[in-house]
């Protein structure tokens, strides 16, 4: 580049901002030279004609502006070429206008016209740009200008001018706070935009403008959560800090009282929302004898949405950025149960190999984790070893968290590594590593004499600065325990001769002046030497000379009165001020006169007071009042605009303000699930094709069974996920040429045809009716009810993100239909199989069968299993005895427990076998098998540490005592799981290693069968009406209208038994639920054409929801 | 977030500065200069600074202070690792990140700030979008350009900023289709004056240049993924299916990206792949010393181990060496006191060795310590975790891409001490 050719050989600071350019160039002796001297030259360029000279013109201009000259003198020249045709002239007028707009508003006007233009351009990216540049010039009066714009874009239907108007949000309200509330509205719409794009800039506009108004999260929580993993990395950052400081409002602290466990679990408690406090309180009742004491504390239950938030984030440690790990690493540090939180160390410890800033940062966060949580990095330890090529910064801090890690086990490497320390040549490497011997010395009591010993030694050092250093720290050990050391006393008294670091000097003679009947002799002889160089001594050193005098002349005044005499005599002379009051405050105190008051009967007491030793603690404890990763934690002072990081909440606020959304989550996940999938098609087929009717009709009909399964609605239809406003905006800006709007309109009206009816609740048609109230009204031409599919369609094709229907591939609508169908109905309800289906369908992109995936499908012999059932209804056996025969193994589906390659060669599937588990009826008989594929045996299975909700009761299989490589064993455990689907929790121990691992039941395993006769089932059905019957009305699949299917498919679903029924028509199922042994009953009547009604009939409630959505989807799918 | 940004070189000259919001005078920077001062070593500025009104968030590399002025809270990792990203986007468009390139290309560098960063949020990050609207300088363009009045400015707008895959540029097109790997891997030791190994282990990064026409999708799989303990990927890659299936599926960046970093734990022993004997004394009188270094190698799966290099950082008291290499060149700084021994290729018939004799500071008291060594090496077509691609898929495109992998194993921070431990 010519033109920069000639500044190399400048200095960058020769002139400052503000001044005028002229003669200021005197290195310069290029070619250009000249043209610095008069201006007249680049204006004359940008005068011309040709884009070429222009061009020239500006770069040079910007290469001013780079250096930081001022160039505000061209203003006008520069001004006018703002329309330029050339699109790098434009842009290098655009950072010209940014840069001096504020300082020429008057003719920063003229160029707004440009830009108002190019906020009505078809192409979005003209639009984008020109809001970009329009809302970073600081021009105090186009904000209405402004504001107009920004409103104009926030509704705009492509998601990146979207993004762009959340950017210009925090720019006008810098400018004008005034604006505030009606920002606050635009960020509240746009807060509610479905796009990745937008979610993170409007987030970053949120916290800058109104941190504060945290309610208007709350429709958006559960959105945010899911859409996280797709957003920019820098979007996620700021969404992650913001969500972690919304949980802490909304959600209890998980580990207030991890005791005390509720019975039934979370998925309970938000299933049944509101009536929750009562439910609690008869519980209550009921149990009052045992949880007396308790009554006042609600048992803690983790809310599915901190649970939500904690899952959507843990994949994110594995980002390459080093502040998306932190972000997700603070989050958990703040919000997580203990026992999760050790997940982000090992992430964090990578971090550690990045650059030497990003090490820096995030040692001082894992100095305060280490405080709070030790345990966490302990196995992390070698990696915090100090390499002598490490900057002296980041080795003082990696003394930190080694000092922190500390304990009795590991203290003695650690000690070895500080010895290594001791000999570094960097000094106040060394200096920082005696402290930490120090400290640890005085926190773990086994290794204090170790320690004194070794700083002892310290003492004969070749280095005055180790020495003393080693002073001080020994000073503040032997207060401890003084009577045990007066030979390390009498040392350091030698010292004295020696030793020229005033502070250490100054250690020296406290010590020797509070511990002076230790060592009798010693003391008046240091004193007399001292008195004799006092005059040269440091001023700190002085103080203690005299403190030392004072406290010899009470314990020992016969030998030390003339001393101690002429030491204040020379400290009444000194030149400090501080130094005479103390000579005169104490020679008052200590030497009785007829003027001294009482004071001096107790100048003994007062000077020879029992100390307390000091506490030699952590510069990082208590730091994380602040929340970590934040610059304030970092500076240990509260930066300006930072956020505290609030308390949790006594009781938590109600959490039904997020569930608008409920709804919507599912979409949202087919849409994070597809979405990658449609990526790469996307740019094969840019646009609609004809061919989408074909593949429509298979995704109709899976809308329809969908809706039919009960599961969320409008699952097909949402997925497109971008922003609803998309249509109206389209509307208002006009500037959609016809031909497209043309286009459109045939693809809304194809999609109309495809797609049924999608059910909606009240709640969220309301919701939705909300966001909407104020685009309907410029909405004329389509009713209400064709809206919400229109809107979406619409926004499907002008984002980019959108995607043509043909591209979504048959294998695509499948996917979407599997995940669909893999999502368990009721989402609050089976929070925790949700988990894992959740997280499989988050990212799982191409047509493969996800390998350790829990919903295995149904195993295939059918016909045995229904052969069985059938002749169960015949049988006459007793109902206790029939479980073994209603359930071959066949049926039995097998679950993962812990999968081959975590488990190091040992893998474990488990399966609910359906026999009676001998021990206890009331518990589930769970079979184990494990597998050994590693190439060494395993010794030793065993469980430990099992961690239950309350209530709930496991009987642990026996110990296998070796398992040798390539042999398979089984083993069977009981748990009585409450009838609850909690999750049992536990590590399973091998002679090496433990897992952590956890078994959930489906519902239909929670029972057993019985035998009832057709009148006993119909009397028993009389008794369980009203509440405790759920009906469902479903389309059975096409493999499944027959007696056989279904009996097999339901009993596939839930451990039951058939009843014998006269009606071909109708299948009847009984069984108890095994722990309360409640009724279970299911009626499965058919209709014509597949058509049928399902009906359960059950007691607990919970579980007859529950069961009906198993069934339902076994049924349809 | 971010305010201004101020680039000073290594004598403290502020010679770029940009600001994303008004103006801050560069004044600010005084404070910096103040700590650079104290700091003897660039290194040990601390990245993050108070003032009385700003707040200064620095990164340091390729001798330039990459400063940027902060004005309310934000996480300093999101201002270091927006620094780094900055510095690593001149690396890509100007083949370094220094001072000369820097002012060499100012135009260049002062649009892509301006893209970078919106009112001082980031904007657009990716190399890939970053090039659509910015064309990379090279020299046929320039040439090109000064004599048609062209521009590097891309003509067409960046579409990449508004796709899902933001990495990927669109109409990607290549007559000769390639993919390139190289999984490198660097081994982080420390062993002990006997040579036992107090810590080791294997930090490794697969590195790719893929030049594939369209929108390939690619799945790289391989032999041994459960060596591999902690990694981080480029956001290319999908988590889940590492997850489940232990593959790395991806639709790539165009050109050079990082696909992922892995860390082998050190649970697994570590191969050392050579061995140092030495022996450094120095004399209580007679103010020298003596200095004798072998090296041999251990295990290198019989790959020949290149560029062999050792750094040794002496005393302050050492004036000089007086010493003779069996092989290779040995340089000794007398300003820093770094004794560099550059040996080269190692061959395992004739070891080479390094010893001769030491003069140090008469008068002066004896170092406490021996000072430690730094090793340095390579070893081509070896990854010494034993980590193997076993295959790379292509789907999504129709043509036969052609396909590489190359292993490299280098030192990263190898130090062999020469502390006595007590």
């Amino acid at each position: 580049m010519s033109a920069s050719s000639a500044f190399n050989d400048e200095k960058g600071g020769s002139s400052s901002v503000g001044e005028p350019e002229y003669g200021h160039d005197p290195a310069s002796g290029g070619i250009f030279s000249s043209d610095y001297k008069r201006h007249d030259d680049l204006k004359e360029m940008l005068d011309s004609n040709k884009d070429s000279l222009k061009l020239e013109a500006m770069k040079r201009i910007v290469a001013m502006i780079a250096r930081g000259k001022n160039a505000s003198d061209l203003f006008p020249a520069v001004v006018k070429n703002v329309a330029c045709k050339n699109i790098e002239v434009k842009k290098l007028v655009y950072v010209y206008l940014v840069r001096y707009a504020e300082e020429q508003q008057d003719l920063a006007l003229l160029s707004i016209s440009t830009f108002q233009r190019g906020l009505k351009d078809p192409n979005q990216l003209i639009r984008a740009s020109a809001l970009r540049v329009l809302s970073s010039i600081r021009v105090t009066i186009i904000v209405p200008i402004m504001m107009l714009a920004i409103k104009e874009a926030a509704s705009d239907m492509s998601p990146y001018v979207r993004k762009t108007a959340a950017h210009a949000i925090p720019k006008l309200y810098s400018l004008d706070p005034e604006q505030k509330d009606q920002l606050i509205e635009v960020i509240e719409k746009l807060l509610a935009d479905k796009t990745t794009l937008v979610a993170g800039s409007v987030v970053m506009a949120f916290e800058e403008v109104c941190p504060e108004r945290i309610d208007l999260i709350h429709k958006n929580y559960r959105k945010l959560c899911n859409l996280l993993i797709d957003v920019e990395e820098w979007g996620q950052v700021v969404i992650i800090n913001m969500l972690t400081r919304y949980a802490r409002t909304q959600f209890l602290n998980p580990n207030i009282n991890e005791s005390l466990l509720e019975e039934g679990g979370g998925g309970e408690k938000t299933f049944y929302g509101s009536d929750e406090d009562e439910d609690e309180d008869e519980e209550e009742k009921e149990k009052k004898a045992e949880v007396a004491a308790m009554a006042k504390r609600k048992p803690y239950v983790m809310d599915p949405d901190h649970r939500l938030l904690l899952r959507n984030t843990k994949p994110l440690l594995q980002s390459r950025n080093a502040a998306v790990v932190m972000a997700v690493a603070q989050l958990y540090f703040h919000l997580a149960p203990k026992a999760e939180v050790g997940v982000i160390a090992k992430a964090l410890v990578r971090l550690l190999r990045s650059h030497s800033e990003v090490q820096y940062v995030v040692l001082q966060n894992v100095a305060t984790m280490t405080i709070k949580r030790r345990g966490m990095f302990e196995p992390y330890l070698k990696s915090f070893y100090i390499r002598s090529t490490d900057p002296t910064q980041i080795k003082v801090l990696k003394l930190e968290v080694l000092t922190n890690l500390a304990n009795e086990t590991n203290i003695s490497t650690i000690l070895r590594e500080f010895q290594t320390y001791i000999k570094s040549m960097d000094k106040d490497f060394v200096a920082a590593t005696i402290q930490a011997i120090g400290r640890c010395a005085t926190n773990i009591g086994e290794v204090r004499d170790t320690c004194l010993n070794g700083l002892v030694q310290l003492l004969s050092n070749r280095d005055e600065l180790v020495v003393a250093e080693s002073v001080v720290v020994i000073k503040k050990l032997l207060q401890m325990q003084p009577e045990k050391h007066s030979d390390i006393i009498k040392h350091m008294a030698k010292l004295t001769d020696n030793i020229q670091v005033p502070m250490a000097r100054a250690s020296i003679l406290w010590l020797i002046g509070e511990y002076c009947e230790h060592v009798p002799k010693i003391a008046p002889d240091v004193l007399r030497k001292m008195a004799k160089s006092f005059t040269n001594e440091e001023d700190i050193v002085k103080l203690q000379i005299i403190n030392l005098a004072a406290k010899l002349y009470l314990t020992n005044s016969k030998q030390t009165k003339l001393l101690t005499q002429y030491v204040l005599n020379l400290a009444k002379y000194d030149q400090n001020y501080d130094i005479r009051d103390r000579a005169r405050f104490i020679r008052q105190l200590i030497v009785p006169t007829e003027k001294s008051g009482a004071l001096s009967k107790y100048a003994k007491k007062l000077f020879l007071a029992l100390k307390p030793a000091p506490v030699l603690e952590s510069p990082f404890k208590d730091r994380d009042h602040f929340q970590l990763g934040s610059l304030s934690h970092l500076l240990n002072a509260k930066a300006g605009g930072y956020q505290e990081l609030p308390d949790w909440p006594e009781a938590a606020p109600d959490p039904s303000v997020r569930n608008v959304e409920v709804k919507e989550s599912v979409p949202e996940w087919t849409k994070c699930s597809s979405r990658e999938k449609r990526k790469e098609k996307k740019v094969e087929k840019p646009f609609y094709s004809d061919s989408e009717g074909e593949s429509g009709p298979t995704e109709s009909a899976d809308s329809e069974s969908d809706s039919a399964s009960g599961s969320e609605s409008g699952s097909g239809s949402e997925e497109s996920g971008s922003g609803s406003e998309s249509e109206e905006s389209e509307e208002g800006s006009e500037s959609e040429e016809e031909e497209e709007e043309e286009e459109e309109k045939d693809k809304k009206k194809k999609k109309k045809e495809l797609k049924k009816p999608v059910p909606e609740t009240e709640s969220e048609q309301s919701s939705e009716e909300e966001d909407r109230k104020i685009k309907r009204k410029s909405k004329q031409r389509k009713s209400d009810s064709e809206s919400e599919s229109d809107e979406d369609e619409e926004s499907e094709s002008e984002s980019s993100q959108s995607e043509s229907e043909d591209s979504e591939s048959e294998i695509e609508v499948k996917k979407k239909k599997k995940t669909a169908e893999m999502k368990p109905p009721s989402k609050p309800v089976k929070k925790e199989t949700k988990k894992e289906k959740k997280e499989m369908s988050l990212l799982d992109l191409d047509d493969f069968e996800p390998a350790p995936s829990p919903q295995v499908t149904p195993v295939n012999t059918f016909l045995s299993n229904s052969l069985v059932t059938d002749l169960e209804g015949l049988s006459l056996s007793d109902s206790v005895l029939s479980p073994a025969t209603i359930a071959p193994s066949s049926v039995l589906k097998n679950y993962e427990l812990l999968h081959r390659i975590t488990g190091e060669g040992l893998s474990v599937e488990y399966c609910f076998s359906r026999q009676p588990f001998s021990p206890d009826a009331n518990m589930v008989a769970v079979q184990m098998q494990f597998t050994n594929s590693a190439t060494s045996d395993t010794k030793n299975l065993h469980m430990e540490d099992v961690k239950l909700q309350s209530g709930m009761r496991v009987k642990e299989f026996p110990e296998i005592e070796l398992l040798s490589a390539g042999e398979t064993a089984m083993a069977v455990m009981g748990i009585d799981f409450c009838d609850s689907t909690q999750a049992a929790n536990f590590q399973l121990c091998t002679h090496t290693r433990k897992f952590f691992v956890s078994i959930q039941p489906p519902v239909g395993e929670l029972m057993r069968p019985i035998f009832l006769t057709e009148n006993e089932f119909k009397k028993e059905q009389g008794q369980l009406m009203g509440m405790n019957e759920i009906t469902e009305k479903l389309t059975l699949d096409a493999k499944c209208r027959n007696e056989h299917a279904i009996v097999q498919r339901v009993t596939t679903a839930a451990n039951l038994s058939r009843v014998p029924c006269g009606s071909d028509k109708e299948c009847r199922f009984a069984g108890r639920t095994v722990t309360s042994s409640s009724l279970v009953l299911v009626t499965v009547a058919t209709k014509e054409e597949g058509a049928a009604q399902l009906t359960v009939n059950c007691e607990k409630m919970v579980i007859g929801t529950m069961l009906v959505k198993d069934i339902l989807l076994a049924l349809t799918q | 977030m971010i305010h201004s940004l101020f680039l000073i070189n290594h004598s403290g000259d502020i010679f770029l500065e940009k600001h994303w919001k008004s103006v801050i005078s560069r004044s600010v920077c005084d404070y910096f200069f103040e700590v650079k001062e104290k700091a003897v070593d660039p290194e040990n500025v601390p990245p993050v600074l108070q003032t009385p009104h700003h707040y200064l968030i620095s990164i340091y590399r390729g001798k330039l202070f990459f400063l940027s002025v902060v004005q309310t809270e934000v996480p300093p990792l999101f201002v270091i690792e927006f620094l780094h990203r900055v510095a690593d986007t001149f690396q890509d468009y100007f083949g370094e990140c220094s001072e000369g390139v820097i002012k060499d290309n100012l135009v260049t560098v002062y649009e892509l700030l301006e893209e970078m960063l919106d009112n001082g949020f980031p904007l657009a990050t990716e190399s890939n979008v970053l090039k659509e609207m910015i064309r990379p300088p090279n020299i046929l363009r320039s040439v090109v350009n000064t004599l048609t009045g062209g521009s590097n400015v891309g003509d067409t707008l960046p579409t990449g900023q508004l796709s899902n895959v933001p990495w990927r540029r669109a109409g990607v097109k290549y007559t000769n289709n390639e993919a390139y790997f190289d999984v490198v891997e660097e081994i982080d030791a420390i062993l002990d004056k006997s040579g036992t190994t107090v810590f080791a282990e294997i930090q490794g990064v697969v590195e790719a240049c893929v030049r594939l026409t369209g929108m390939p999708d690619l799945t790289l799989s391989f032999m041994n993924p459960r060596l591999l303990d902690d990694m981080s990927f480029h956001p290319c890659v999908r988590f889940k299916r590492w997850e489940s299936e232990r593959v790395l599926s991806f639709i790539p960046p165009d050109g050079n990206f990082t696909l992922m970093t892995y860390h082998v734990s050190s649970q697994n022993l570590v191969a050392i792949p050579v061995y140092v004997k030495q022996n450094i004394n120095f004399f209580e009188t007679g103010s020298c010393g003596r200095l004798d270094i072998t090296i041999g190698p251990k295990q290198n799966m019989g790959k020949t181990v290149e560029g062999l290099m050792v750094t040794i950082h002496m005393p302050k008291v050492v004036l000089s060496a007086n010493l003779t290499a069996t092989q290779g060149n040995y340089t000794y700084d007398l300003t820093t006191k770094v004794l560099v021994w550059d040996i080269g290729k190692l061959n395992p018939q004739k070891l080479p060795n390094l010893r001769g004799s030491l003069s140090m500071q008469a008068g002066a008291p004896k170092p406490e310590e021996n000072p430690s060594l730094n090793i340095d090496l390579k070893i081509q077509q070896l990854a010494i975790s034993g980590l193997k691609v076993s295959r790379l898929d292509m789907y999504g495109e129709k043509y036969k891409p052609f396909k590489g992998v190359k292993y490299l194993t280098k030192a990263g921070k190898f130090q062999r001490l020469s502390l006595s431990f007590l």
